[in-house]
């Protein structure tokens, strides 16, 4: 138990109150290594919940650890964890290598490690050309990278960012991500929000939907939309004879809704059970009774949980 | 060897090893804050309001060149009266007041006190290095200041006659006893104004009400007085000075008291100011 508290990211029974005003309540997660979203609207208790792990704002009540470390211990806690967080500030006068220097040899590091770290990080968020530059210079995507270079230079086990993706060009947001990816393949873990769903969803492992300050949901996109019995899956089948396979699909009591599409060569199916739907569909055409062109699950990303379980997607691409 | 002599030794290399590392860290933000406070915009004021006392100085000398010359016991009042009336009741006062409150407050205004916060660093070795880059700061500059000033006043003496009067008369004794003060104020208002900047959003209101209390110490009882950091300043100086009619003289209290208690209050206020920061949230907007 122990051993596994050391390897993973834990809140057991946390809430946090700004005096009346609730910011998160009763949060109790298991989060593993690889790539956590945490998604939900402005007010959800997104940043409430990364400032609680890194001893920013301390719980009312409950625990939380950072593999088996306490966000009380910053001495232990922060040679692992790496926090980029939303504020967009920076000491004043300081050049980019300054600042992912200055704060290296707060580690404790000597002045040429340091400088070496400071070096590897500017590289690997591409801003190793405009180190000298002075920060309050930098555009909005440069300042990100920058903090994001900070909070990545000491090569900590997790890595904690606040809307890391903020201001950045598709360029760099694409670079971003595939360096989010190739971390988390290494072992890290990476807790990161974000209001941009179908990035969230392309890489992300695992989700926490955050709604008023509780977790609506957690887990992998397709195991939480599985858990939705409420909301049936929506699937559209491409295919030249709907109407045989609408009528092997009623035969299914899972089978709520089958719309034949006006062009009379797709299917539009609501189910209560996916995989048996998809299964009938395979007997289907492996008997040769339908030629199948295309398979689509309509709802079955994030941004259809996210609009079932919190609210439409146009508020929630502005979470 | 035996486990318990292992572990034993083992812990005292950790112990060992975590003290260089807070040797190492209060080094390093020490420079960053010492830079921080020497340079930039804001410290400009702080540079100004050293060098006023140097000009009234260099102004006094220039003026009362020959009178200085005739009777330096006379001076040496009149340097007591602006020592304790302008350099350490007003410039050393503010001075720490500026640097010391700007330390945590500072940085709460530029919203890049999570920086530290999110270093592998101990609270109370980040407020224990702060403390000691404003300390650095103010004895530089006020220190500096003084000896300019105590400089100035020896200048009509010419080189002879100064030396005359700090090595056969009291003049040393004298010399060092100001600086020594300095040091002393630096050190006790730095702690309570890093206090200040911790516990009050707005750390003006709070130092301008310590200002009048120091300003009204002449006036209040003995018990009163006490509580005051200028109080045991005061007790120090070397040359006494007339408060006016209105003052209630009080018995000064005795170096070897005063020395002692006031880096004992400072430890005690810094003591404070550690269990406070443990518990600090960053939270900028609603602070």
């Amino acid at each position: 138990m122990k051993e596994m508290a050391s390897r993973m990211i834990v809140f057991e029974d946390v809430s946090k109150f700004y005096g009346e005003i609730l910011g998160v309540n009763r949060v109790s997660l298991s989060i593993a290594p690889g790539i956590t979203s945490l998604v939900g609207p402005n007010g959800a208790g997104k940043t409430t919940l990364m400032n609680l792990m890194t001893g920013l704002l301390r719980p009312t009540r409950g625990r939380i650890s950072i593999l088996g470390i306490s966000p009380d211990e910053p001495e232990e806690l922060f040679r692992r964890v790496g926090y980029c967080s939303q504020f967009d500030s920076f000491p004043r006068g300081v050049t980019g290598r300054e600042f992912v220097e200055m704060y290296l040899t707060v580690h404790g590091y000597g002045k040429k490690e340091a400088d070496a770290l400071t070096m590897k990080a500017l590289e690997r968020v591409g801003l190793a050309d405009a180190a000298g530059k002075k920060v309050g210079a930098y555009s909005k995507g440069m300042r990100q990278r920058v903090r994001l270079a900070q909070s990545v230079a000491h090569n900590p086990s997790v890595l904690i960012l606040d809307e890391p993706l903020n201001g950045l060009d598709p360029m760099a947001r694409a670079e971003t991500i595939r360096l989010f990816r190739q971390l988390a393949d290494e072992g890290l873990h990476l807790v990161i929000s974000s209001h941009i769903l179908h990035e969230v969803d392309m890489m992300s492992d695992a989700v926490v939907l955050l709604n008023n300050g509780y977790v609506v949901a957690e887990g992998d996109v397709h195991g939480v939309r599985d858990e939705m019995e409420e909301h049936p899956m929506q699937i559209l089948v491409r295919c030249d004879r709907p109407g045989r396979l609408a009528a092997h699909a009623f035969g299914q009591d899972e089978v709520v809704e089958a719309k034949i599409q006006e062009d009379r060569h797709g299917l539009f199916i609501k189910t209560r059970d996916a995989d048996k739907f998809y299964l009938l569909l395979n007997r289907v055409v492996a008997d040769g009774l339908i030629s199948v062109e295309s398979v689509t699950p309509v709802d079955d990303d994030l941004s259809a949980v996210y609009q079932y379980l919190i609210g439409s997607e146009t508020e929630g691409s502005h979470a | 060897m035996s486990s318990r002599a292992e572990t034993v030794v083992m812990e005292k290399t950790a112990k060992t090893s975590r003290w260089a590392l807070w040797r190492r860290q209060i080094a390093s933000i020490l420079r960053l804050e010492v830079r921080k406070n020497f340079t930039g915009k804001r410290s400009i004021l702080i540079y100004l309001l050293a060098l006023l006392p140097v000009f009234i100085m260099a102004a006094l000398v220039f003026v009362h060149y020959d009178d200085i010359r005739r009777d330096f016991g006379e001076s040496s009042v009149i340097f007591a009266n602006l020592y304790e009336g302008m350099i350490l009741r007003t410039v050393v006062f503010f001075g720490c007041a500026w640097i010391f409150m700007n330390l945590f407050r500072g940085e709460v205004v530029d919203r890049s006190l999570h920086y530290y916060f999110l270093s592998p660093v101990r609270r109370e070795v980040l407020v224990a290095a702060k403390y000691l880059s404003g300390l650095v700061a103010s004895l530089l500059l006020f220190v500096t200041m003084t000896a300019i000033c105590i400089f100035f006043i020896y200048l009509p003496l010419g080189y002879s006659g100064a030396m005359s009067h700090l090595f056969d008369g009291p003049g040393l004794n004298q010399v060092l006893t100001y600086l020594g003060i300095t040091v002393l104020a630096c050190v006790g208002y730095g702690a309570v104004f890093l206090v200040i900047g911790l516990f009050f959003r707005n750390p003006i209101i709070p130092a301008i009400l310590l200002y009048g209390w120091e300003f009204i110490n002449f006036l209040l009882p003995p018990m009163l007085k006490k509580l005051s950091v200028i109080h045991y300043l005061h007790s120090l100086t070397p040359v006494p000075i007339n408060e006016g009619p209105f003052a209630i003289v009080t018995e000064p209290t005795s170096a070897w008291l005063t020395v002692p208690g006031l880096i004992l209050v400072t430890a005690m206020v810094l003591l404070m100011a550690s269990v406070r920061i443990r518990g600090m949230e960053i939270r900028y907007g609603g602070e």
